[in-house]
């Protein structure tokens, strides 16, 4: 089988997000980018498959800038086989992402989609149900495990009480969490050898899709920061702080 | 137009959440109606027909909903969202698995887990880990919206008197079957709706002293809740998380102990009312933003307040 595996280009998971001082948004300019950190998961699922004889085919698809390339390099040096690039505007929204990822889907037919559950910029978490949903395929969300055999998935979810487990017909869609696993560092060798891998190159605005923005992004602002308070010498000011001065025991 | 809020429940309780998520549909505008999609889930129904200023709520009982898959939720809420000008669920792992598919199938953008209405087409949502704060207007002609819970108060569960009205099941999507769920067993307060938690970060040092937490958490009657560093460590299950990629809480108190303040963690609890920090390290970003820090050897410090405290 083919699997899909989605990488977006985001503000490194720890570089500090700076607002514009206009509030026009987070202000990116020569900040660090990385692959978002989910997306990283869904990549070295996708490999391991791959090497468990599962898949044949890795395809790595990014949508946004033309430097999102690096990104897709960044998912071949971990062993995806080759790229897809959509350039398209920065800030997509997942709806829009969602549209071209079934054009891209149904394009190489592929019969997996792995994605991050959630991007680490706008925290959306949807591109991957809302995929699903354009697809008319079923979802796995927030992924802890997943196994296949016998076109279906089994798929171990992370919910708020606890765990699920769920069976998909394939195709299907799962977003992967956390704990799935623990994502390789690309070796020098390898990140030398991503770079000869195909990578396609399409314009987002050549597909024919309406990607138009329902939202206007009217301001953007820090949040109001959080005073220090003080510090306490033992157990037993703290439990007196704690009882009369903030009353919350 | 009326808002629509989909109730989260088990089939017999509905869950505090959804009253936080009637709280913001309250504030958009039209009339509250409710929606209970279930299997034998009269109970539910009745419960959300007395929420304070709930309106009318639909039921929608049929064995396709005895568990919450989004392949047979979605199609119900699309076909009922026509007469609804807003679509609301609280941003839990329900609502952000549901609601996507929703959006998407009504060709609209989903404005997720908000954490203020403004009008009734504004909102105001937390991006980057809460580092920073957008407002948005949609243009869509059906908000589909998820509510960040801690953000607004539950709606009062007396003095409603709502309408219960039955609906057809949709034709379900089908592809996914429900096998098994393994909920964390406690007698803990929930960790999103504790009035007090207690968390535990890599200071903690293992899986056995972590019960060092669980000790003051229960003199407490606290929530008990870890860092992701904590969980990857193993020391406790990820449903304890509390952190950007894991459960946002707001409590009126919150004791971090052993944690070192990672602004992925801050940003899962720093909008709670008093934040208590136990840490050996005095430099620890945690004391940053903690009322009242204690720089001290946790394994002495926290076995003296549970005594304390008893």
């Amino acid at each position: 089988m083919k699997i899909l595996v989605g990488v977006k280009r985001v503000l490194d998971p720890y570089v500090r997000a700076y607002v514009k001082p206009d509030g026009s948004g987070v202000d990116l300019s020569n900040a660090k980018m990385s692959m978002n950190p989910f997306d990283e998961i869904a990549v070295e699922q996708a490999v391991r498959l791959k090497e468990a004889g599962v898949a044949e085919e890795v395809i790595a698809v990014s949508i946004g800038p033309a430097k999102s390339e690096e990104t897709i390099r960044t998912a071949l040096a971990m062993g995806a086989d080759r790229g897809v690039l959509v350039e398209s505007e920065p800030d997509l929204e997942p709806l829009a992402v969602a549209k071209i990822l079934k054009q891209v889907v149904e394009d190489e037919s592929v019969q997996l989609v792995l994605l991050g559950k959630q991007a680490i910029d706008d925290d959306c978490n949807q591109t991957g149900q809302s995929l699903a949903a354009l697809l008319g395929w079923p979802q796995g969300t927030f992924a802890s495990g997943v196994e296949l055999a016998d076109d279906k998935a089994k798929v171990v979810r992370e919910i708020d009480g606890g765990l699920e487990t769920i069976e998909l017909d394939l195709p299907a869609v799962v977003t992967v969490d956390l704990r799935l696993n623990e994502p390789r560092h690309a070796s020098l060798p390898n990140i030398m050898k991503a770079k000869k891998k195909q990578v396609d190159k399409k314009a987002a605005a050549d597909l024919g899709l309406d990607l138009a923005p329902r939202m206007k992004v009217l301001h953007v602002s820090e949040p109001e920061a959080r005073q220090e308070g003080v510090r306490v010498g033992s157990v037993e000011e703290l439990v007196d702080k704690l009882k009369n001065e903030a009353k919350v025991i | 137009m009326a808002v629509l809020v989909v109730a989260e429940h088990d089939n017999s309780e509905l869950y505090d959440v959804t009253l936080h998520a009637v709280s913001a549909a309250l504030k958009m505008g039209g009339p509250v109606e409710m929606l209970v999609a279930g299997s034998g889930c009269a109970a539910v129904a009745e419960a959300c027909a007395k929420t304070a200023d709930v309106e009318r709520v639909l039921v929608a009982d049929d064995p396709a909903y005895q568990h919450p898959l989004p392949e047979n939720l979605a199609p119900l809420i699309v076909e009922l969202a026509g007469s609804y000008s807003h679509v609301v669920a609280a941003a839990t792992t329900f609502g952000k698995n549901v609601m996507p598919r929703v959006s998407a199938l009504l060709d609209v953008s989903q404005i997720s887990e908000i954490s203020d209405v403004i009008s009734e087409d504004t909102y105001e949502r937390p991006i980057y880990a809460g580092n920073a704060l957008a407002r948005v207007q949609s243009s869509d002609s059906i908000k589909v919206v998820t509510v960040r819970t801690t953000k607004f108060d539950a709606a009062s569960t007396e003095g409603g008197s709502a309408a219960v009205e039955k609906v057809d099941a949709a034709p379900p999507g089908g592809g996914a079957r429900f096998v098994e769920q393994n909920l964390s067993e406690s007698d803990r307060p929930e960790l999103t709706s504790a009035r007090i938690v207690v968390s535990g970060g890599r200071g903690v040092g293992s899986a056995e002293d972590f019960q060092m937490i669980e000790h003051l958490a229960a003199t407490l009657n606290a929530a008990v809740g870890a860092s992701r560093a904590a969980v990857d460590a193993g020391y406790v299950p990820n449903d304890y998380q509390v952190g950007q990629t894991g459960k946002v809480v707001a409590p009126d108190l919150y004791i971090a102990v052993g944690i070192s303040g990672a602004i992925q963690h801050l940003a899962g609890m720093k909008d709670s009312k008093v934040i208590a920090a136990i840490n050996s390290d005095e430099e620890a970003p945690i004391f940053q933003v903690a009322d009242y820090g204690l720089v001290a050897d946790l394994f002495e410090a926290v076995p003296k307040l549970t005594e304390a405290l008893k």
